[in-house]
C-alpha cells in the first residue's frame, strides 16, 4: 500500500533524526587516505592528520612489543617499511575481499602470508607472528584517521561516507563496510570515488553536461561517465581496472632499477620507495638521481607507457556505454588520483578525450572532499543540501537457469538502488525446491560469470511442472550491496540472502569478464540458443512420455509409433550442436502430437464435467497445453532442487 | 527535454487550500512544497511541506487557486505524478501516484524509480 502523507513545516520532515556528531568523508585509498569535513562555511575541507599533510600514507606497521600502542600508522610507519619490509602492510586495499589463493597474493610483494587457511581470506603474518586480516589493517588505518581528525578539530566523529573504486564488487564493498565497524565508525554509506570527486566539482561549480572522471590513483584506475542536470548527478557508465595505478609504475620502474639484483624483501621495498620518489621528482624535472643512477624523464615514460595505454580500453568502452558515439559530446574530464600529476598522463588522456583535463581541485582531495559533501547531505536537513545522487551497477546481476544459462535481473550500468523481480517456475512434475544460484557478469553461460551465492527455496507445493510460481526479487542498495529473495507466490514460502562472499573478485577479473563478454557475445548466443532447445526437447520429452503413459489408449497404433518416432529421433539430435537440427526434431514432434494433445484435452475437459476439479486436469494435460502454461508464466525454469 | 510537470486533482487542491486556512502564519502568497529527498528503505521518499518564500528555481504548479512548488531537481522524479488527496473511513491523507515509481517498500514512505 502507498502511504499517505502530511504536511510538514519546512524543516520538520521526519526521515532523518537530527544529528549532533560531525560526519566525515574518508578516502580509504591505496596509497594515501584522507579525511575531509564540512564545516560552518558549508565548504568541504581536508583535514592536515599527518606530520602537517592531510594524505595520510595507508601503510600499517605492526611493532615487535605486540602491545595496544605498537601499531604504528603514516609516515612513521612508512618509514619502517624498508627496516620491516614484512611487518609493514603497504597498499593494503589491494588485498581487500581477496583470498589467499589469488592472484594478487603471488605478485611482487615483501609479505609473509600465514599458510593453512585455504581459500579464505588473506592473512598477513606480522611481528611477533600475529595474524592480521586485510579488514583488521584497514580499521587501524580508520582508526587513526578518525583519532587525529578529533584532535585536530575538537569534534567527536562517529558518521562517515567512505569511498570505495566503483569497480570494487561485493566483497569489497562489505569488506571496507567491516573495516569501518572495527573501528568504531558507522558507515553512512559507501560512495564511488569517481562519484565522489564529481560531487565536489558539481556542488562548486554548478556543472550542467557530459563529464568523464579519469581516476589514476595508487592502485586502481577508474573511468566514470557522469551527467549532471540542474546538480542531480547520474553515472552514465563505469570502467576501469581494479589492479592499475600508480604503484605499477613504481614497480614497473623498481623492475628496471633492481636489474639482475638479488631480489629478498628488504632491497624490494627500497627499490619500490626510490622508484616511487624519483618518480615524483621526474613530475617537475627532466633527470634525477635514482640508487646512484640517472633517470630521465623519457626513460620513466618509456617504463610506464604500456601501464598508461591500458587505461585507453575501459574509456573507449565506457563512452559507448554511456552512448556516446565520439569524444566532443563530452564537456570535460576531470582528473582525480595522484596519478595524473604525471606529465605523461595527462597528455595521454588530452589525446585520448581530445579536452584539456580539469584538475583544480587537488587530485588527491577531491575524492575525500566529495565523500564529506555526501556526508554532510546525508546528515543534514536543509533542503538545500538535498542533491540525489544515482550510482550503478557495475556488473550485471542474474541467476542460474536450467541448463546453466545466466538469467540477467539486473543490467550493467543499472543505476542503484534498485529493484528487479522475476517469475520463475518449476522443471519436474511434483518439484518441491529450487536451487537459487546468484552470478554476477556478462556473459550467457554460469560457468563464465562469478558465482556470488548459492541457496535453496524449499516448501515449494508439489505441482505439476510449469505450474509453481516463484517470485526471485533482486535488490541492490545504495551501496551496491545485493539481497535476493524467492518467494513461492501460492503458499508464501520465502527464503533470502544477502550476499557476502567469501572473498572478492581476482586480479584483473572484473576487466576480463568485461572484455570477453564483447569476444564471445557470438559463441555466448550460439551456446545459448543450444542449451535452450535442449532443454526444450528434454521437458517435451518428458511431457509426452507422461501422456502416453496416463493416455496411450487414446492413440491408434500407428499414431503411437509415429510420436515414438519423433521422440527417438529428438532424443538422438539432443547430442547435437546445432540448434536449428533440435528445434526441428521439437517442431515436429510438436505438430505429430498436436492431435494427441487436444484428445487428452477433450478427456480432460469431459472428467471435469463429471464432476473431476479443474486443478486436477490442467495438472494433466500435454505437451501442447504446458507449453500455453509456461507462455505466460516466465519461459525461465530453474535447477531441479538435487 | 520535455517540459516536466505534475498535475494536482481538485480533491488535493482543496484540501491544501483549507490546511492553509487553518494554519498560522500563512501569508497570501503561501503554498505547498512536493519534493523527493534521499532516504528511506527503498532510496528515495516523498516530502510534502509548507512553503512560505519560493526559492528562484521552484516551478509554480497553481491549481484552482493552490500552490505547488517544485524544484526542479525534485521534478526530475515526479514527473508525470498526480498529486490526490484521499479521505475514506480507513485513512486520509495525501498520496503521490507517479507513473515512474517502479518499486516502494513495505510502508510506502520510500520508493524507487
Amino acid at each position: 500500500m502507498t502511504a499517505l502523507f502530511e504536511i510538514a513545516e519546512p524543516g520538520n520532515g521526519r526521515i532523518k533524526e537530527a544529528c549532533q556528531t560531525a560526519a566525515v568523508g574518508i578516502d580509504l585509498g591505496t596509497t594515501n587516505s584522507l579525511v575531509a569535513i564540512v564545516l560552518g562555511d558549508g565548504r568541504p575541507q581536508a583535514v592536515s592528520i599527518d606530520e602537517g599533510s592531510t594524505l595520510l600514507p595507508s601503510v600499517v606497521h605492526y611493532g615487535a612489543s605486540g602491545e595496544p600502542g605498537s601499531v604504528i600508522v603514516g609516515r612513521a610507519a612508512r618509514r619502517l617499511a624498508a627496516q620491516f619490509p614484512s611487518d609493514t602492510i603497504v597498499s593494503v586495499k589491494r588485498f581487500m575481499g581477496r583470498g589467499s589463493a589469488d592472484p594478487e597474493t603471488l605478485r611482487l610483494s615483501p609479505y609473509k602470508f600465514a599458510s593453512g587457511d585455504s581459500g579464505s581470506v588473506v592473512r598477513f603474518e606480522v611481528a611477533r607472528g600475529r595474524k592480521v586480516n586485510p579488514v583488521e589493517v584497514s580499521a587501524e588505518i580508520l582508526r587513526a584517521l578518525r583519532s587525529r581528525a578529533e584532535e585536530r578539530l575538537g569534534i567527536k566523529i562517529q558518521q562517515a561516507v567512505i569511498t570505495v573504486p566503483a569497480y570494487f564488487d561485493d566483497a569489497q564493498r562489505q569488506a571496507t563496510k567491516e573495516a569501518g565497524r572495527l573501528a568504531g565508525i558507522e558507515v553512512l554509506r559507501l560512495l564511488n570515488e569517481p562519484t565522489a570527486a564529481a560531487l565536489a566539482y558539481g556542488l562548486d561549480k554548478k556543472s550542467f553536461g557530459t563529464f568523464a572522471v579519469y581516476d589514476l590513483g595508487g592502485g586502481t584506475f577508474d573511468i566514470s561517465i557522469l551527467k549532471l542536470v540542474e546538480g542531480v548527478f547520474e553515472v552514465k557508465a563505469v570502467g576501469g581496472d581494479s589492479a592499475l595505478g600508480g604503484d605499477d609504475f613504481d614497480r614497473a620502474l623498481a623492475t628496471l632499477l633492481l636489474g639482475h639484483a638479488a631480489r629478498d624483501p628488504r632491497s624490494v621495498r627500497i627499490a619500490i620507495d626510490e622508484a616511487k620518489a624519483g618518480k615524483e621528482r621526474l613530475t617537475t624535472e627532466a633527470q634525477t638521481q635514482v640508487l646512484g643512477r640517472t633517470l630521465t624523464r623519457a626513460q620513466l615514460e618509456e617504463v610506464i607507457r604500456p601501464l598508461i595505454e591500458r587505461t585507453g580500453p575501459a574509456c573507449r568502452r565506457a563512452l559507448k556505454d554511456a552512448g556516446l558515439t565520439t569524444n566532443n559530446k563530452l564537456d570535460g574530464v576531470i582528473l582525480v588520483g595522484g596519478s595524473t600529476r604525471v606529465p605523461a598522463v595527462r597528455a595521454f588522456v588530452r589525446e585520448l578525450f581530445g579536452l584539456e583535463p580539469l584538475a583544480d581541485i587537488d587530485p588527491d582531495e577531491v575524492v575525500a572532499l566529495g565523500a564529506a559533501v555526501q556526508a554532510d547531505l546525508l546528515t543534514s536537513d536543509s533542503p538545500q543540501h538535498d542533491v540525489l545522487l544515482l550510482d550503478v551497477a557495475p556488473l550485471s546481476l542474474g541467476l542460474e537457469t536450467m541448463g546453466g544459462l545466466a538469467e540477467k535481473l539486473v543490467q550493467r550500468n543499472t543505476t542503484i538502488p534498485t529493484n528487479a523481480t522475476q517469475e520463475f517456475t518449476t522443471f519436474a512434475d511434483g518439484q518441491t525446491g529450487m536451487d537459487i544460484h546468484v552470478v554476477q557478469g556478462e556473459r550467457e553461460l554460469v560457468q563464465d560469470c562469478r558465482s556470488l551465492a548459492r541457496f535453496t527455496l524449499g516448501g515449494i507445493p508439489p505441482l505439476p511442472a510449469g505450474l509453481a510460481r516463484v517470485a526471485v526479487t533482486f535488490q541492490v542498495d545504495a551501496d551496491g550491496i545485493l539481497s535476493v529473495t524467492a518467494r513461492e507466490q501460492l503458499t508464501g514460502v520465502s527464503q533470502s540472502i544477502t550476499v557476502k562472499p567469501s572473498h572478492g573478485l581476482t586480479d584483473d577479473e572484473i576487466e576480463r569478464m568485461l572484455l570477453s563478454s564483447i569476444e564471445n557475445a557470438e559463441a555466448d548466443v550460439q551456446a545459448r540458443m543450444l542449451i535452450d532447445n535442449r532443454v526444450e526437447a528434454q521437458r517435451i520429452l518428458k511431457a509426452t512420455e507422461t501422456q502416453l503413459d496416463a493416455n496411450g489408449d487414446l492413440l491408434s497404433n500407428q499414431e503411437r509409433s509415429t510420436i515414438e518416432a519423433g521422440m527417438a529421433d529428438l532424443r538422438a539430435r539432443m547430442a547435437l550442436t546445432d540448434h536449428h537440427a533440435i528445434k526441428d526434431a521439437i517442431d515436429r514432434l510438436d505438430h505429430d502430437s498436436a492431435e494427441f494433445a487436444k484428445r487428452v484435452m477433450d478427456r480432460g475437459i469431459d472428467r471435469a464435467l463429471k464432476g473431476r476439479s479443474v486443478g486436477e486436469f490442467e495438472g494433466e494435460v500435454g505437451a501442447h497445453a504446458a507449453k500455453a502454461y509456461s507462455a505466460h508464466v516466465e519461459q525461465t525454469t530453474l535447477y531441479e532442487d538435487k | 527535454m520535455a517540459e516536466l510537470s505534475i498535475s494536482v486533482t481538485t480533491k488535493a487542491a482543496s484540501q491544501i487550500k483549507a490546511q492553509l486556512t487553518k494554519r498560522s502564519g500563512s501569508t497570501p502568497a503561501s503554498g505547498v512544497r512536493l519534493g523527493v529527498k534521499g532516504g528511506g528503505c527503498s532510496g528515495m521518499s516523498y516530502v510534502i511541506e509548507y512553503c512560505d518564500q519560493p526559492r528562484a528555481k521552484d516551478k509554480l504548479f497553481e491549481v484552482e487557486g493552490a500552490r505547488v512548488y517544485v524544484d526542479p531537481k525534485s521534478l526530475i522524479y515526479l514527473n508525470g505524478t498526480t498529486f490526490d488527496y484521499v479521505d475514506t473511513f480507513q485513512q486520509k491523507g495525501f498520496k503521490f501516484v507517479n507513473p515512474q515509481q517502479k518499486s516502494e517498500c513495505g510502508c510506502g514512505e520510500s520508493f524507487s524509480v
